[in-house]
């Protein structure tokens, strides 16, 4: 069984390399973890969606979150059109600002990498849904070769879907070792790797439980973000589920010296969210996260609702929605 | 990078306070025949008002006023009754902001818990309680319960609003009438709820408001004509008001201090019981008779549970009351800021280590900030003397038995938490600890169906849910 790690493992990770020897070790750990109350962690979520931001420290959360947008499309109806406008915008998100920031990466299908890459070059990261995406429901075989074509098509990062079934049914090490051999098919020929991104799929994991094991069995599977969902289940992302992963890479990084990154994804639709989020991670993980290296929000109507605000701030009126692209 | 949040200050524009207020007697604000005394903002030290100090002849009027109207408030039907209690809960919460900006204003709680939870809770208690007010007689308290008479009730500075919406709502509910003192540092919530009585067209004399200090307290409870006496406060006052009825045929309920202990078990959703500890003793700056001001941590998680507090301490915002974002107000008064340093000291003194968060305090105003002692045991005075402010007694335990021992070893009884992922190590918990009230899994949670109040020096009777009705009804045991 491959369990090394394409590239240099973190020396705090060397710790937990008992944890996930076998199995039972695994499963021991990840039923170790404190448990989460649902009414207690719901309830902090919400007290920290009550923080006010207004004037300065609007404008300044509205401009990272733009940075930190994973602008998406993810339907059967893509085209290389679409996607190529879509790029375009992510480069120049509000055409008649240039100090609109542009935002960290799009995110396609792993068949339309190459469009997306030919307009955006090395400005913006390219992002590519892989292993059998949405439902993970594929041989190993076929998800790796879907990650590897996406790596080789220029994908600069990497969002992989975990078989829920196998989670769900206590399969952690099936789980664990297919995180393993996908960042193992992200590594590149020049030995450098394409950022991996772990979806869980929050919505159909239930519980905060499940979601807490399934972050530190991630993280412990070398991942290099976590994320929630695909955007094809509902509930998609919400507070208290980040909230949990948040704490999850608060503490992965306390017990390993390992930092992870956090995605949610899907149902974030408006600026008011997102500062919502921002408030959370602040609080939550620290301040060392509030950066598109280490926070990303996936989504696409978001990108939109942000502009109007950002334009708001500056102008002390909102504009119609005809005043920013609609891609 | 660090995200500063910028101020957020509710505006204080929505509130009119006057520079003096009289008395609420029958209906009217009159003029008191004694001397005036001044409310404070803790927050800044300016003087919002001054505020009449009832003598012993205003608070006769107000008894007397009390006495006529209970004639025929009384005599009403339960269902007439509740129409004006069902209308003062909707004026509350229509004009629930105004509310909550006077009460963070003259009291110094941060204006998210008077936003958010004092006055929601308000205002659901007088619905709780119209509700029963025409259905007293299936409340499985006797046929045909009867009022009691004229209820004298004084009530403290930590919850001004909320604590008179727990005398005055079952109170009223059950036909009684009510003569209330606020408490001397926060009058002005309470004498803007007269208005809003005069504004639910309230007869005259059914709710009468005489502020003042403890001589006025003391000439509503021992008032001859008062039938009923209900405090919340200090232990101490509360035994000095137990002597002044003892004898007389008043029924008396008290509400007392507390000392409570927080109880984590190795098994704890930690993340949450971090949360639970600070809401548990830092709420409403640990101005709260049930807080849960001990700490008793199961010692094998004791090191990992500390560090996580102090962590989350460290995002604790205190500031102005009124911005939006503080967590953290004002402590609500010198003397009480005195006595909450004094114990300190003392804790220091004893040997106990003191760590509080690292923040700069407004230079002026009442403040303390959120402090945790750790090295307690029960031989210090920390940990048995209700402090009543932001500090935090950490004692730690080994085994469930030895937890309930350390719980219940104190005069006090009024609350307790537990915090556990196993169900029957709760229920367990619940039976053995002898408080009123067993929070599992959270703290500080208030609802007017449930009830609340003490064993042992933490008072006697229950306030709210169906047992706060046998207060204030003839014959009714609690």
């Amino acid at each position: 069984m491959p369990t090394t790690a394409p590239t240099d493992p973190a020396p705090g990770l060397a710790a937990y390399s008992e944890v996930t020897a076998s199995e039972a070790s695994l499963r021991r750990f990840l039923h170790g973890l404190p448990g989460v109350d649902q009414v207690g962690a719901e309830a902090r979520a919400a007290g920290l969606g009550t923080r006010s931001i207004k004037t300065t420290a609007k404008a300044w959360a509205l401009d990272l979150a733009i940075r930190m947008v994973d602008l998406t499309t993810l339907e059967g109806q893509d085209t290389p059109g679409k996607v190529r406008a879509l790029a375009s915008k992510a480069l120049r998100p509000d055409p008649a600002d240039p100090t609109c920031p542009s935002v960290a990466a799009v995110c396609v299908y792993g068949d339309l990498v190459g469009e997306v890459k030919a307009i955006v070059g090395d400005q913006v990261n390219v992002a590519a849904v892989a292993t059998a995406f949405p439902s993970g429901r594929a041989s190993m075989d076929v998800k790796l070769a879907d990650t590897r074509d996406a790596v080789a098509a220029g994908a600069d990062e990497i969002d992989m879907v975990i078989d829920r079934g196998a989670f769900l049914a206590g399969r952690y090490l099936q789980v664990f070792e297919e995180i393993v051999a996908t960042r193992e098919a992200c590594v590149r020929p020049d030995g450098s790797h394409a950022h991996l991104k772990v979806i869980f799929e929050t919505g159909e994991l239930q519980t905060y439980d499940n979601v807490r094991r399934a972050s530190w069995l991630a993280m412990l599977a070398g991942t290099d973000f976590i994320k929630t969902s695909t955007g094809k289940v509902q509930p998609a992302a919400t507070l208290p589920v980040t909230l949990v992963m948040l704490e999850a890479v608060r503490d992965f990084r306390e017990a390993t010296g390992v930092q992870i990154g956090v995605k949610p994804a899907g149902g974030i639709r408006t600026a008011k969210d997102a500062i919502k989020y921002l408030v959370m991670v602040n609080e939550i993980a620290g301040d060392d996260w509030l950066d598109p290296d280490w926070f990303r929000f996936g989504a696409s109507t978001l990108l939109n609702d942000l502009l109007m605000q950002r334009t708001k701030m500056t102008t002390g009126r909102y504009s119609g929605p005809d005043y920013f692209t609609l891609d | 990078m660090a995200f500063e949040y910028a101020p957020a200050p509710e505006s204080r524009s929505i509130v009119d306070i006057k520079p003096s207020y009289g008395l609420f007697i029958d209906g009217e604000f009159v003029d008191g025949r004694g001397a005036s005394f001044k409310t404070v903002n803790p927050a800044t030290e300016e003087t919002l008002a001054e505020v009449a100090e009832a003598s012993d002849a205003d608070v006769d009027l107000a008894v007397r006023a009390a006495r006529r109207a209970f004639r025929g408030w009384s005599r009403m039907s339960g269902k007439e009754r509740a129409k004006y209690l069902f209308r003062i809960a909707r004026i509350i919460q229509e004009r629930g902001r105004e509310l909550a900006v006077l009460e963070s204003i003259d009291n110094g709680k941060p204006i998210k818990e008077s936003r958010d939870v004092d006055v929601p809770i308000v205002a659901a208690h007088f619905f709780y309680y119209a509700g029963w007010a025409d259905k007293l007689e299936h409340a499985g308290l006797g046929p045909n319960p009867q009022p009691i008479g004229v209820a004298g009730q004084v009530i403290p500075w930590n919850f001004p609003l909320m604590m008179l919406a727990w005398k005055v709502a079952p109170a009223l509910a059950c036909g009684n009438t009510v003569v209330l003192k606020p408490a001397e540092t926060t009058p002005l919530t309470a004498l803007l709820f007269a208005e809003i009585c005069q504004q639910a067209d309230l007869p005259p004399g059914v709710v009468n408001i005489v502020t003042g200090a403890g001589g006025t307290g003391q000439a509503v409870v021992s008032h001859p004509d008062v039938d009923k006496v209900a405090f919340t406060g200090s232990t101490e006052v509360g035994k000095a008001i137990a002597r002044a009825v003892a004898g007389t045929d008043k029924k008396v309920t008290l509400e007392l201090g507390g000392k409570a202990a927080n109880i984590v078990f190795d098994d704890a959703p930690i993340d949450q019981a971090v949360d639970g500890i600070v809401s548990g003793i830092f709420f409403n700056q640990g101005h709260v008779c049930c807080a849960g001001s001990r700490l008793l941590v199961q010692e094998s998680v004791a090191e990992e549970v500390l560090a996580r507090l102090k962590r989350r301490m460290g995002t604790l915002r205190l500031g102005d009351p009124l911005d939006k974002n503080t967590d953290i107000g004002a402590i609500n008064s010198r003397e009480q800021l005195d006595r909450i340093r004094e114990l300190s000291d003392i804790g220091e003194a004893e040997g106990a280590e003191r760590w509080a968060v690292a923040c700069d305090l407004p230079s002026s105003g009442f403040w303390f900030p959120p402090t945790v002692f750790t090295g307690v045991t029960q031989a210090h005075r920390i940990a048995r003397e209700e402090v009543f402010g932001p500090v935090l007694s950490v004692l730690t335990f080994r085994t469930p038995a030895e937890a309930v021992e350390k719980a219940n070893n104190t005069p006090y009884g009024l609350s307790a938490g537990v915090w556990t992922e196993k169900g029957s190590r709760i229920l367990h918990m619940a039976s053995q600890l002898r408080a009123g009230v067993v929070w599992a899994n959270t703290f500080n949670k208030f609802d007017p169906a449930s009830p609340f109040g003490g064993y042992k020096e933490s008072g006697y009777g229950r306030e709210g849910g169906r047992q706060g009705l046998a207060a204030y009804l003839k014959g009714a045991e609690a």
